[in-house]
C-alpha cells in the first residue's frame, strides 16, 4: 500500500542526458533487492534542481544531489532500512515543512482511493458526525489562527463567521483560484496535484456557514487544474461526497467549475463576483462586503486555494496543533513560488517565520551563476522589493508589510546585481496599467501617468520633480482607488524609491543604468587596445553604426546606433565595452 | 449551410447552459474551444437566442483577453512575460520573434501559419524563459534558438 516513491533526474548540463540509465540501473538495484513492489522509481521532467548533476528525490523529504554510480546501490539499501544515507544526502528540505503540500506529488489526483487512503474525506466526516455545529467548526479554525493566504491575510474563522450569522435562504462558497500574479504558480500546484482536498476545504466551509453551493473560479489558462477538479467533483458526486445527504447526513452541497477569461482583477473578490455572474470583471465599492452580499446577492465567503487546502488538516489534526508551527500573529506554514535568479527555483513550503536568507540560500542555493543577490520582491505587482539587508527576517504577514512590501500569494522573485530597480517598477507598473479594468481614474490615470514617468526615466528623459510625482501619484492611488488593485498598484513604485532611490538618481541626472538594464541608457564603445580588428561587430551592426577598416581599427557612432548590444556579443575578444 | 450549422452548435451550447445563473462567459468559452474565437455571426445569434443585446456580449468579449474575435493562425506561439521569464531574457524573444515573422504580438503572419502572443504567466517559472508552440512548452529559450524553433513548424507545413 504505502509504496515509496523516488524521483530521478539527471540535471547536469552535460549531453547526453543520463536520467534513463540512472534509472535503468536504479530499477536494476530494486530488482536485485527484491524491492520492485514496494518502492515505485518515477523519471521526471524537472525536480526542482538545476546544474546539480543526477538527482535522486526520496519522497517525502530526502534528496541526494550529484549522485554517482556507486552510490546508487548505497540509497537503495537506505530506503530499505528507512533512513538516509547520511554522508550524501543534503538536508535541504529540512527547513521545509509540508501541510498545504502534504498530498502533492504522493497521491494520485485522479484517483479518489488514493486520496481517502491518506486520510481523505475524514475530515469532513469528523465535521458532520462529530463536531456537528457550525459554531464548533468554525472555533477550530480560530484556534488554529489560519489567516487568509490569497494576499491580504484576513482571519479565516471572521470571514466565515460573519457570513454564518447572515440570515439567508442561499449562501455560497467561491474558491478563487484565478492566481494571477506573475511569478506565482502556488494555487495550480494545488489544484493539480492535491484537487480532492481543495473540494474537501469546500465542503467544510459550505457546512460552516450554512452554503449549499459552491463555485470553483478558475483560470482557464490552467486546463489541468480545470479537468483534475472536474474530475474530483464526479467522482465525489458518484461516492456520495457531493450532493444531498452527503454520507447519510442532511447536509446538501453542490460544486460547479466557473472559468476565468485573463482578466487580473477578477482576482479582486466583488469583481470575481461580476466575473462569476457573468458580466465583465469590474469591482464595486466595499461595503457591503461579500459575505454580507455577495454572489446574486447573497452571503459569499471567498477562500484562496491555498486557504482551503489547510482547511482539512486543521480539522483533522486540530486548530492547536496546526497552530504550534508558526508566529505570534501568523500561523502554519506558507507555499512560496521561488523564482528569478536562483539556483533551484520551485515551490517550497516552510513555517512561518521562516527567514528570507534560509529559504533563498539555505533552500533556493543561492543565486545563479555565483551572482551578488540585489533583492527579492514578494506580493507580485501588488507588493514591493525587499533589500538584502533585510535577509534575516522572519517571513510573516506584519514583518513584509512593514518592509513595504506584502506576503501576497506567494510569489517569492530573486533579483542579482544585473537587475535594474527602475526596470523592475516599470515592469510591473505596465503590468497593472494592461490590467487596470477602467472603471475608477485613480487607478485608470494613476498607473498611465505613473508607467508614462517611469519610461520616461529609462529612457535618461527624467526630470528630478519626477520623482515626486511618482510619490504623489502614489499616495492620490493608495487612499482613492476602489479596489485593491488600484491601492496596491504603487507598491512596486513606492518601495523602490524607498530603498533605491539613488539608483533612480543616477538615471535622471547622469542618465546612466547602473545595472546597464535600460537600453536607452547604454553607450557602446570599442577598446582599441583589446581589439584584434577581426571586423565581425561592423559586419553584424544591422544599423551601419561601425565603421572603420583592418588597418585602422572601427569605431561606434553612438548617434547612429540602436543599442541592440549585437557587437558587444559577438566580440570574442571582449573588445566592446558597454556602460 | 454554413448558417445552418451554426445554429446547430450554438443550440446545442446554449442547451448545455440553460437554467444555469451568468453562463454567459461559460458559453463564450465553449464557442472559443468550438472555433478558436468568437465569431461575429455566433455572437449576433447567440444575442437572438438568449435575448441579450448584442453589446452586453461584445462587452464581455472585449473586456476579457482570453477571448479573441479573429481566428487564429495555424500555430499559436506564445511567450511568457511573467516575472522570471522577463528577468532571463523574454522580452529579447519577442524582439527575436516579432523580427522574424514581421507581425506584433497579437497578431497572425500573413501566410496564417503563426499567431504571435504574450502571455502573463505559464506557470512554470522554473523553467524561465518560457515560449509555447501550441501545446510544446519550450524551457530556457535562448534568443538563437528562436529560429530553430519556428522552422520545425515551417518546415512540416511545408511537407504537407
Amino acid at each position: 500500500m504505502d509504496k515509496k516513491i523516488v524521483f530521478i533526474k539527471d540535471t547536469g548540463i552535460s549531453l547526453p542526458e543520463r536520467t534513463k540509465d540512472v534509472y535503468a540501473a536504479f530499477l536494476n538495484g530494486l530488482r536485485d533487492r527484491g524491492m520492485q513492489d514496494s518502492v515505485m522509481a518515477v523519471r521526471v521532467a524537472d525536480i526542482g534542481a538545476y546544474s546539480q548533476g543526477v538527482v535522486i528525490k526520496v519522497l517525502p523529504d530526502t534528496t541526494y544531489y550529484n549522485v554517482k554510480d556507486a552510490d546508487i546501490n548505497r540509497i537503495i539499501d537506505s530506503i530499505k532500512e528507512g533512513k538516509a544515507v547520511q554522508d550524501l544526502a543534503t538536508r535541504k528540505e529540512a527547513k521545509q515543512l509540508r501541510i498545504v503540500l502534504r498530498n502533492c506529488g504522493v497521491v494520485d489526483p485522479d484517483n479518489i482511493d488514493d486520496y481517502l487512503a491518506r486520510d481523505g474525506y475524514q475530515s469532513i466526516k469528523k465535521v458532520l458526525f462529530e463536531l456537528k455545529t457550525q459554531e464548533k467548526v468554525i472555533d477550530e479554525i480560530k484556534k488554529s489562527g489560519l489567516r487568509g493566504r490569497g494576499g491580504a491575510g484576513y482571519p479565516t474563522w471572521m470571514k466565515w463567521n460573519f457570513a454564518k450569522q447572515m440570515a439567508a435562504d442561499q449562501k455560497y462558497v467561491i474558491c478563487n483560484g484565478d492566481e494571477g500574479d506573475p511569478g506565482a504558480y502556488m494555487d495550480r500546484s494545488v489544484l493539480e496535484g492535491d484537487p480532492y482536498s481543495v473540494v474537501e476545504g469546500m465542503m467544510i466551509a459550505g457546512f460552516s456557514i450554512g452554503a449549499t453551493k459552491g463555485y470553483f473560479y478558475i483560470r482557464a489558462e490552467y486546463p489541468l487544474a480545470v479537468d483534475r477538479i472536474q474530475n474530483a467533483i464526479d467522482r465525489c458526486y458518484e461516492r456520495g461526497l457531493l450532493g444531498n445527504n452527503i454520507l447519510g447526513s442532511s447536509f446538501n452541497f453542490d460544486l460547479e467549475i466557473r472559468l476565468g477569461a485573463g482578466a487580473f482583477v477578477c482576482g479582486e473578490e466583488t469583481a470575481l463576483i461580476a466575473s462569476i455572474e457573468g458580466r465583465r470583471g469590474t469591482p464595486h465599492p466595499r461595503p457591503p462586503y461579500p459575505s454580507v452580499k455577495g454572489l446574486w446577492g447573497s452571503p459569499t465567503v471567498i477562500n484562496n486555494v491555498e486557504t482551503l487546502a489547510n482547511v482539512p488538516y486543521i480539522i483533522l489534526k486540530g486548530g492547536d496543533v496546526f497552530a504550534r508551527v508558526g508566529t505570534a500573529t501568523s500561523k502554519g506554514t506558507k507555499v512560496f513560488a521561488l523564482t528569478g535568479k536562483i539556483k533551484n527555483s520551485g515551490l517550497v513550503e516552510v513555517p512561518m517565520g521562516t527567514t528570507i536568507r534560509e529559504i533563498v540560500f539555505d533552500i533556493g542555493g543561492g543565486i545563479f551563476n555565483n551572482k551578488a543577490i540585489k533583492a527579492i520582491q514578494t506580493g507580485g505587482p501588488s507588493g514591493g522589493v525587499i533589500p538584502k539587508d533585510f535577509l534575516d527576517t522572519p517571513v510573516d504577514y506584519e514583518n513584509l508589510q512593514k518592509l513595504g512590501s506584502i506576503m501576497g500569494s506567494g510569489g517569492m522573485i530573486v533579483m542579482d546585481e544585473d537587475d535594474c530597480m527602475v526596470d523592475i517598477a516599470r515592469f510591473y507598473q505596465r503590468f497593472c496599467f494592461e490590467e487596470s479594468c477602467g472603471k475608477c481614474s485613480p487607478c485608470r490615470i494613476g498607473t498611465a501617468q505613473m508607467l508614462n514617468t517611469l519610461s520616461k526615466i529609462a529612457e535618461g528623459l527624467g526630470e528630478l520633480s519626477d520623482l515626486d510625482n511618482l510619490r504623489r501619484i502614489s499616495q492620490a492611488m493608495q487612499k482613492a482607488a476602489l479596489c485593491g488593485l488600484g491601492q496596491t498598484a504603487p507598491n512596486p513604485v513606492v518601495s523602490t524609491l524607498r530603498y533605491y532611490q539613488d539608483e533612480y538618481e543616477v538615471h535622471i541626472i547622469n542618465k546612466k543604468c547602473p545595472s546597464k538594464k535600460c537600453r536607452n541608457l547604454l553607450s557602446y564603445k570599442i577598446i582599441p587596445e583589446k581589439c584584434k580588428k577581426c571586423s565581425v561587430c561592423m559586419m553584424n551592426c544591422e544599423a551601419k553604426a561601425i565603421t572603420g577598416n583592418k588597418d585602422d581599427g572601427y569605431t561606434i557612432d553612438m548617434n547612429k546606433c540602436v543599442r541592440c548590444g549585437k557587437c558587444f556579443e559577438v566580440c570574442k575578444f571582449k573588445a566592446v565595452s558597454k556602460e | 449551410m454554413r448558417e445552418e450549422k451554426l445554429s446547430v452548435d450554438i443550440e446545442n451550447i446554449v442547451k448545455k447552459w440553460e437554467g444555469k445563473k451568468g453562463s454567459l462567459i461559460m458559453i463564450l468559452h465553449d464557442i472559443q474551444n468550438l472555433y478558436g474565437y468568437v465569431p461575429r455571426a455566433t455572437s449576433l445569434q447567440l444575442s437572438n437566442y438568449l435575448e441579450v443585446p448584442l453589446a452586453r456580449i461584445y462587452e464581455v468579449i472585449t473586456f476579457y483577453h482570453f477571448f479573441k474575435l479573429e481566428p487564429p493562425g495555424k500555430h499559436l506561439i506564445q511567450v511568457c512575460m511573467g516575472t522570471a521569464c522577463y528577468l532571463k531574457g523574454a522580452s529579447d524573444l519577442l524582439h527575436e520573434l516579432r523580427d522574424i515573422l514581421g507581425v506584433r504580438e497579437g497578431t497572425t503572419t500573413k501566410d496564417g501559419l503563426f499567431r504571435l502572443e504574450v502571455v502573463r504567466c505559464l506557470g512554470c517559472c522554473g523553467l524561465a524563459p518560457v515560449v509555447k508552440v501550441d501545446s510544446k512548452v519550450y524551457s530556457k529559450v535562448t534568443k538563437d534558438r528562436v529560429a530553430d524553433i519556428l522552422s520545425e513548424y515551417e518546415q512540416e507545413a511545408a511537407v504537407k
